[in-house]
């Protein structure tokens, strides 16, 4: 579904992303593991058409057959949201802190479709169920700073789904949150793959996150992927010396394992 | 069972516990403009001692009351009812002069030192800046003691003219690891201190700070809501919720059979690496 080829980006004489090169199929769970820095923020920007403008790029990336950099603008936005689409780090940021939660998952149904006022707020509320936020009629009528972390992330996922795009870019979707709510969100993400096939890049630096989650992992160093295949045989024998040593880092982390959990 | 077996021993060993805490209560009021304030329970009835040179863990999900407890005891916040002993003195209702001397012995470092640091600062300027206020040690001595300090965290003398603005990440939580130590602290609090961190970086400070507990016995208090962080960290472990301590004990005790609901979800939410190196284990 999704391909990307020799992709390199670059600000000024700053590489950040080289020849990246991946295949992403229907229903996948992909995560892409890397410190901070090595470009994997750059890559879902990539991903989306949205670098900023002083960003040179080069290869290919190719969605359904469609040559992303060759579209005009106008089909680009098209597919950002309804094909495409993306869930951010921090959940009290991406969302606008003056509008109701209700009102923004609109806008993004009212963007793509010409549905009635009810219809829209129908379908906005149908969202936040299936996302399994419990009140639904409260957190509609919320601002953004009245939820919790956990129920603001579930909006954003919500908003991702808006336009049931066949791709989810999750950008460190739990790196805020609690770890009880951090194991919710990778629960509900699994939920959604799976009852609407819907492919996953997930973004994180923590290895431990993809064990029981992802198909297979992309681990990006310095703007490169320097390893990619399934995710038991990655983290038991790592290739590449920075994978070696976050596997290592957690093996040692992981030695109170020994007390039987 | 094996490996905290060695730091428990030696909590057994020394008897008196460090900082003693009795009956902490700390209640904040939400204002409203036109419906009644509202009190939050941040703190309940808080008792718990931690002992001289273990590794103390605070877990609890966010809104807990894990950092009102460290605010509370290092002073920086007052309580409504309670006693903070530290060593043989009560914190509380102290003069300032004599809790400004008490507090070099107390260092807090907060969850993004990025933040916590003035940028403007050069590195040796902010490792110097607590032993100034303190009055500690001549104008001549701070400077070497700093650069001491810095050296102890693994931040090289080249680093000191830089401005912090121009530091790494894990740089920066170093630097603020070198400033706590500058004034030989007994008890050193970390909020949150890691959660930041690329997971390599983590792993080196957690071994620097696990060395220089050896080297310098000191006590630290751990506040995260990382279970994985605290498996071969700390020694004992207390869980919060809702302001009340629901949990508490050895580490390998309270995460083998945890008896609080709390406790089992938060086991239960940790990602599970273990399995995987079960898995190699086995292969």
């Amino acid at each position: 579904m999704l391909q990307v080829r020799n992709l390199s980006v670059s600000f000024g004489s700053t590489d950040v992303l080289s020849e990246i090169s991946f295949d992403l199929k229907r229903g996948e769970i992909v995560g892409l593991l890397g410190e901070s820095g090595s470009g994997k923020s750059t890559l879902a920007l990539a991903l989306l058409r949205v670098l900023p403008s002083d960003a040179r790029v080069s290869g290919s990336i190719t969605f359904d057959g469609r040559d992303l950099f060759t579209l005009s603008e106008r089909q680009m936005r098209r597919l950002r949201g309804a094909a495409i689409s993306i869930i951010f780090q921090e959940p009290g940021l991406a969302l606008n802190p003056v509008l109701r939660v209700g009102t923004q998952i609109t806008e993004v149904l009212r963007a793509h479709n010409s549905w009635s006022r009810r219809r829209l707020r129908d379908e906005a509320a149908a969202l936040l169920a299936q996302v399994e936020l419990p009140d639904v009629n409260r957190i509609f009528n919320s601002y953004p700073h009245e939820l919790s972390g956990g129920e603001a992330q579930r909006v954003l996922i919500a908003q991702a789904l808006v336009c049931s795009p066949a791709l989810v870019i999750a950008d460190e979707p739990t790196a805020s949150l609690d770890s009880t709510i951090q194991a919710e969100i990778l629960a509900l993400l699994v939920k959604l793959r799976r009852e609407k096939n819907l492919s996953l890049l997930f973004i994180t630096h923590n290895p431990a996150l993809l064990v029981n989650f992802a198909d297979w992992v992309i681990v990006m160093c310095r703007g490169q992927i320097v390893e990619q295949g399934a995710v038991p045989a990655i983290f038991r024998r790592p290739v590449h010396e920075f994978t070696q040593a976050l596997v290592s880092s957690m093996n040692a982390r992981a030695m109170g394992g020994s007390v039987g959990i | 069972m094996t490996s905290p077996s060695a730091s428990v021993a030696r909590v057994e060993a020394s008897t008196a516990p460090l900082l003693r805490l009795r009956g902490l209560t700390k209640t904040y009021r939400q204002r409203h403009l036109w419906r009644e304030d509202r009190p939050i329970h941040a703190l309940e009835n808080i008792n718990l001692e931690i002992p001289a040179a273990s590794a103390f863990a605070l877990v609890g999900e966010s809104g807990s009351g894990k950092s009102t407890l460290a605010m509370c005891i290092a002073q920086l916040e007052a309580l409504d009812a309670g006693e903070v002993w530290f060593k043989q003195k009560q914190l509380t209702g102290l003069s300032s002069d004599e809790l400004r001397h008490q507090r070099a012995k107390i260092q807090l470092i907060f969850q993004s030192s990025a933040l916590a640091l003035n940028p403007r600062f050069t590195t040796i300027e902010a490792v110097t800046e607590p032993l100034e206020i303190q009055g500690s040690a001549e104008r001549s001595q701070q400077r070497e003691i700093a650069l001491e300090c810095m050296r102890l965290t693994g931040l090289t003398p080249e680093l000191a003219q830089q401005r912090i603005l121009t530091l790494s990440g894990g740089q920066r939580q170093r630097l603020a690891i070198a400033r706590a130590l500058t004034l030989s602290p007994e008890l050193l609090m970390f909020d949150e201190s890691f959660s930041g961190l690329d997971l390599i970086v983590q792993a080196q400070v957690l071994r620097l700070l696990a060395s220089l507990q050896k080297s310098r016995s000191l006590t630290y208090l751990l506040i995260t809501h990382d279970l994985s962080l605290v498996i071969g960290f700390a020694s004992h472990l207390a869980v919060m919720q809702s302001g009340r301590i629901v949990e508490s004990g050895a580490v390998s005790e309270v995460l083998a059979h945890p008896q609080h609901a709390h406790t089992q979800a938060l086991i239960a939410a940790m990602p599970k690496w273990p399995t995987l190196q079960a898995a190699e284990s086995g292969a």
